[in-house]
């Protein structure tokens, strides 16, 4: 049985490559190759995976929302991700790569018995990201 | 073919076991542990998977669907108090896991044709959290 719970950020980025020119950044990332940057209210929906247990559950949900708000809620929350993330500082923080540095950030957290089996993250309602364990 | 049916119902529930102090039950159950109860809109969201009948054009008759689960369901469940109302949880912890585990022994049978079975129940109890249920062997 799967449990799935959302939690909710909001950071700042930009997108923009030292691999291309600027007038390439500029065509590729559009928009989000602005110059000062910009932001979303990030939605983040993580699941696991697991046997449901004597008491009912698949997860204790004060555990769960615990790993989740310390591994990753407080360190990208009101956050510009470009300037305050190291992970950031040679990657472009493109939301595909955002959901697997959250998944990196889970992995290394995790103590719950149950399994981490998806990452799901929007940008906004329209651009979702999906990571599954075995991808 | 998958088709995804979507229900409402509105109930109460504690989520504790008797046998423990009030303190245990808030670290295995959060506010959920509160004695008197409380309530949620949950949202059940049934996936049956199928062929789709090449004369009908449709995988499960929506309107069956709709009366199934109200039947199994919806009329059973809604506004009622889960503990007190609804079998099995007079016995059974009713966590959303052990509500979505009923909803799919409510349904199996009844949702089976020739071309067509239950596929995944998920059900949330609150607009951010939800579980899934495919049965034993699906692996959902």
């Amino acid at each position: 049985m799967q449990v799935t719970s959302r939690y909710r950020f909001a950071a700042a980025h930009r997108l923009d490559t030292p691999a291309l020119s600027v007038e390439e950044n500029r065509k590729l990332y559009g928009k989000c190759n602005n110059p000062y940057g910009h932001g979303h209210d990030y939605i983040l929906d993580v699941t696991v995976d697991g046997p449901v247990d004597d008491n009912g559950l698949v997860v204790n949900r004060a555990a769960f929302d615990a790993v989740v708000r310390t591994a990753v809620i407080e360190k990208l929350d009101h956050k510009n991700l470009n300037v305050d993330l190291v992970e950031f500082a040679d990657e472009v923080p493109t939301t595909e790569n955002l959901a697997m540095v959250v998944r990196d950030y889970l992995t290394a957290a995790w103590t719950l018995p149950a399994k981490l089996v998806r990452v799901r993250l929007s940008e906004t309602e329209r651009n979702t990201f999906v990571w599954e364990a075995g991808q | 073919m998958l088709l995804t049916r979507k229900a409402e119902f509105s109930a109460s529930h504690v989520c504790a076991n008797p046998a423990w102090t009030l303190e245990r039950n808030h670290e295995v159950y959060g506010a959920n542990a509160n004695p008197n109860g409380h309530g949620h809109n949950y949202i059940l969201e049934v996936t049956v998977e199928g062929d789709t009948d090449p004369v009908t054009g449709m995988v499960f008759d929506l309107r069956e669907l709709k009366e199934i689960l109200n039947r199994a369901v919806v009329d059973p469940m809604d506004h009622r108090y889960l503990n007190l109302e609804v079998p099995p949880f007079d016995r059974v912890v009713p966590t959303t896991e052990n509500i979505a585990a009923e909803i799919w022994r409510r349904l199996e049978a009844e949702v089976r044709r020739p071309n067509a079975r239950l596929y995944n129940v998920r059900l949330y109890e609150t607009a951010d959290l939800f579980v899934d249920y495919g049965g034993t062997g699906a692996g959902h």
